[in-house]
């Protein structure tokens, strides 16, 4: 397609929906329409590229499909477009969030209007380039280039305390990843290509393994984040604007499980079984403690925070459960959250915007003037909690059944989160939505817009159809998720093995 | 005679630059005050020439002037940069020495000689000649350091450098002696040749002084005292010129020095360099964090960059020096980039450099903030921008070279110098504006856009770029 291949086409086209913005002069009104415009048409062509590939994409085989290569930096270092069925999932879920975050930010966004779709738009370049890129390196270039727009958004176009709340979250992040750059150069040293696919198949020592995998920790376990490194997230979620914390819940936090799935299982799977329990310690801290921090949050965004870093900590358990459920419940998971924690950060946009403050004691007995609005807020709590019926029930059924078959303390543990976050879901819910509506600023709040109902409308139908039926996102990995695990199983063996006859 | 008219061809640019400059000296002694704009036109021509004239001239590798002096891809690729480096602080300055009036025709010649000293010593192949090249060139420095005559931050700065940069040439003439003694010849060559792999400790005393005086011209660690100093009183035009010619020229002859004449005793060496490295990437990372002038923070990044390009010298071999060479070109874009936007920075007809002054830039001027801003994520490293890319070779030759914690430690300061330049990036985007820039000059405005788009798409095509430092870095060994 126009001489490249269709992912390049997905990466690079929000690029030159950027650069149409930059080029439009003028800041009147008519203007800025045009910006916003050309803003959601751009994400929406997007949106229905991906949604090509998706149809042709061949969900039997677990091969990398749609790939491109061409020479970048000589030595091994290549330019390599592919997805398979672990990427394509979250790439479909960025290019479906994008044209939402642009509805959620046309009324909302009045000041640097053209910068700011200019910065998302860039964003959702590097976004899909992180999960299209087969090149470690490209990768990287994805990965960390994507902190240079959320930092402008989280400072420019943030809350109160938006200064502070950016650096923490550019500064832990870079910290973090710099040190997986230093294990790429090392991957790099054994390998001599970064090519994904290469490296995929590259066998590297048992010690140098460990180490590998504590820098690749160091990157992800901040990005996706895992207790105790989570600190950044809650800041970071309060003072960024609506569309940009449904971003950073959606997309950005994926890009650390998918990391994980995609480097840290197959690659160094010795050491991946070697610190599966710290991983599966940590999760359950984060599960439990974040859990309750979150029932004491009087911020409403604070507490959604909380309960995705509690919802991320079943990822993580699921994914270092090494089974066949426990994987692909925590992609499903992350494609919910991702789903879900959008909308509810969506959700606290739309009074935020009336009200212009996050407190939850400002608000109560909604219910009697937004009732559109309190059905919408209610599935995606649900949703949230994890009842049958919701997509979130999936996701985080299949990781404690994933969970349960290698360690069941574990799944214990992690299923009394499950409690509560039921728990604090639905007293946010009663003291939001129920109670008497006596506070006098909120008597004539108005229900949901028309351009608010429309950006909800795709989230629920999504939340409530995979709720019944995941398949199409279980089938679409099951192919290449069955082959990591056979990949793992036979890595496992084969060093079990060498141990022995050493003995 | 054609024994002598090919070594001439073998140093043309030093020859054009020579003549040039005795040339221009006399057209300005000569022609008084109205010489002045054609001096610093003449001058700038005779940069570019030089620059052409490497460019297209033989791609041999020559050893003329009885051994003294050498020309090989190393000292070609380093001698464009400096050039570059030269020219395009030249053309930068005009304005601002116009604005100041200290427009004399004394500074482009100034900076020619300094110059003509710096690819003196790029080529230089013995310590007599390394001598000469460093002399010529620091005092023209320590003459321009202190052009502007009548501002006493600019005399402390000159006479700072003057002081200190006498000290620094002692020792390195120390070490030069002791090398000479324990060696008995001054060629490069000659020196490999006699301490090939058993270093006596007159040697390593040697070069122990050698880097010592070397690692003051480049601002490394310990020996970085006088660059805070010097870069916030001398004249931005100035600071611009320490901050890129000078230090390629640095970085140049102690590359040559320590692979030309020490190769056998890699060992000793690499401790130094790794000593000097680690210590300038932590202190350049830390030290600029309470900053508030941005030249004094500029002058701290560039010793934490020092830093961060010894560790390719640490690595050593030719993927280390070729990423020395690397990263030694990307700082030189990024550094004439910063530069043209300090030059902008002018409130009144008075020229400011306090941090604060660049509040709400991107409101009040979006362009000279986004480039500047640009800058400042490629100094610190973040991809896609070029120096990502910089900071990749470097620390992938250490990494392969086995220096792990070296890498580590440098990695994690460079995290920490992130903060530095996030912070200017949050002064011009998330600040309520400040007093709005005069209207600048097109000259620093052109060399801002054009830096600044370079080092926004090298990561599309940096392969020409790669193969030319591998092949000045091959020339080495």
């Amino acid at each position: 397609m126009f001489g490249f291949g269709i992912l390049s086409c997905i990466v690079f086209l929000p690029l030159a929906g950027a650069a149409f913005i930059l080029a439009l002069r003028g800041n009147d009104e008519a203007t800025l329409q045009n910006a916003r415009r050309a803003a959601l048409g751009t994400t929406l062509i997007v949106f229905l590229l991906s949604l090509y590939a998706y149809a042709r994409f061949d969900p039997s085989s677990s091969a990398f499909q749609f790939v491109e290569e061409k020479g970048w930096l000589g030595n091994g270092l290549i330019y390599k477009m592919g997805v398979d069925g672990i990427s394509l999932p979250f790439l479909l879920l960025t290019t479906f969030l994008m044209p939402v975050c642009i509805l959620a930010s046309w009324k909302s966004i009045q000041n640097r209007v053209k910068e700011y779709f200019v910065a998302f738009l860039v964003l959702e370049t590097l976004m899909t380039g992180v999960f299209c890129s087969l090149d470690l390196v490209l990768f990287y270039l994805f990965f960390e280039g994507s902190l240079i727009p959320m930092f402008l958004i989280i400072g420019i176009w943030g809350g109160q305390r938006r200064v502070y709340a950016s650096f923490k979250f550019f500064l832990y992040t870079f910290a973090g990843s710099v040190l997986m750059l230093l294990a790429i150069m090392a991957m790099y040293g054994v390998a001599g290509t970064t090519d994904i696919v290469t490296l995929l198949q590259t066998h590297f020592p048992s010690s140098m393994q460990k180490w590998l995998w504590l820098a690749f920790f160091a990157s992800l376990a901040v990005k996706t984040p895992m207790w105790p490194v989570h600190t950044w997230l809650p800041d970071a979620h309060v003072e960024a604007p609506t569309a940009g914390s449904v971003i950073l819940a959606g997309v950005l936090l994926k890009m650390g499980g998918y990391g994980f799935i995609r480097f840290s299982l197959p690659m160094f799977p010795e050491a991946s079984a070697y610190f599966a329990p710290l991983v599966f310690a940590l999760s359950i801290i984060a599960i439990i403690y974040t859990s309750l921090v979150a029932l004491v949050q009087e911020d409403m965004k604070k507490l959604i925070a909380y309960s995705s870093v509690a919802h991320m900590g079943f990822v993580t358990m699921g994914l270092f459960s090494m089974t066949a459920q426990g994987v692909q419940g925590a992609v499903f998971l992350m494609i919910s959250h991702g789903l879900v924690s959008g909308a509810l950060f969506l959700c606290v946009g739309v009074i935020y915007d009336r009200m212009h403050t996050r407190d939850i004691a400002a608000y109560g007995g909604l219910v009697f003037r937004m009732p559109l609005y309190a059905t919408v807020f209610m599935i995606f709590t649900l949703a949230n909690v994890g009842l049958p019926g919701t997509s979130g029930f999936i996701g985080e059924f299949l990781s404690l059944l994933g969970a349960f078959r290698v360690n069941s303390w574990v799944a214990f543990l992690a299923t009394t989160g499950t409690i509560l976050s039921a728990a604090y879901a639905l007293y946010l819910y009663r003291r939001i939505i129920f109670g008497v509506l006596d506070k006098p600023s909120l008597a004539s709040i108005l229900d949901l817009s028309w351009r608010e109902a429309t950006q909800f409308a795709p989230l629920v139908a999504l939340t409530l159809f995979y709720g019944v039926y995941p398949s199409p996102v279980l089938n679409a990995s099951a192919a290449s998720i069955n082959a990591l695990l056979k990949g793992y199983d036979t890595a496992l063996a084969v060093t079990k093995t060498a141990a022995l006859a050493f003995h | 005679m054609s024994h002598l008219s090919l070594a001439l061809a073998h140093c043309l640019p030093e020859f054009i630059l020579a003549a040039g400059t005795l040339f221009l000296v006399l057209l300005g002694a000569l022609r008084g005050k109205e010489s002045d704009g054609l001096v610093t036109e003449i001058a700038a021509g005779l940069l570019g020439a030089a620059i052409v004239v490497i460019l297209l001239g033989g791609m041999t590798t020559a050893v003329v002037f009885g051994g003294a002096f050498i020309d090989d891809g190393f000292g070609r690729f380093m001698k464009v940069l400096t050039l570059a480096g030269s020219l395009v602080t030249l053309v930068m300055s005009q304005d601002f020495l116009a604005r100041e009036k200290i427009d004399k025709f004394e500074f482009p010649v100034l900076i020619l000689l300094a110059t003509l000293g710096m690819l003196m010593l790029i080529s230089a192949a013995g310590l007599i000649a390394l001598y000469l090249g460093l002399e010529l060139m620091s005092l023209a420095l320590y003459v321009i350091a202190a052009f502007h005559r009548d501002n006493i931050r600019a005399s402390e700065a000159g006479l700072k450098y003057f002081v200190l940069g006498a000290l620094s040439s002692g020792m390195l003439l120390y070490g030069a002696s002791l090398l000479y003694g324990f060696a008995g010849t001054v060629s490069f060559a000659g020196i490999a040749e006699t301490i090939n792999g058993k270093a006596s400790l007159g040697a390593v005393f040697g070069l122990v002084f050698l880097m010592a005086g070397l690692a003051f011209k480049m601002s490394a660690v310990p020996f970085h005292m006088w660059t805070p100093d010097v870069y916030e009183g001398a004249p931005t035009p100035v600071t611009a010129f320490f901050a890129t010619a000078v230090k390629m020229a640095a970085v140049a002859i102690t590359l040559r020095v320590i692979l030309t004449a020490f190769p056998g005793i890699a060992s000793q060496w690499r401790q130094i360099v790794i000593f000097i490295s680690l210590l300038s990437m932590v202190l350049g990372a830390f030290a600029a964090i309470g900053q508030t002038n941005i030249k004094r923070l500029m002058a701290y990044s560039a010793i934490g960059h020092i830093g961060f390009a010894l560790v390719g010298l640490a690595a050593g071999g030719e993927a280390g020096v070729s990423g020395v060479l690397a990263y030694m070109a990307i700082y030189l874009v990024m550094t004439l980039g910063t530069f043209a936007g300090i030059l902008s920075m002018r409130v009144n007809g008075e020229g400011v450099e306090n941090i604060s002054d660049l509040s709400g830039l991107a409101k009040t001027d979006g362009v000279m903030a986004f480039f500047l801003a640009m800058m400042m994520f490629s100094l610190a490293g973040i991809p896609p921008l070029a120096g990502f890319f910089a900071k990749w070779y470097v620390f992938n030759a250490a990494i392969q070279a086995g220096l792990y914690w070296l890498a580590v430690i440098g990695i994690l300061s460079s995290a920490v110098a992130a903060f530095y330049y996030l912070r200017v990036v949050k002064v011009m985007y998330f600040d309520e504006p400040a007093p709005a820039f005069d209207e600048p000059a097109p000259a620093p405005r052109a060399v801002l856009a054009v830096t600044g788009i370079l080092v926004l798409v090298l990561f599309a095509y940096p392969g020409v770029f790669i193969e030319a430092t591998t092949a000045a870095a091959q020339s080495l060994f």
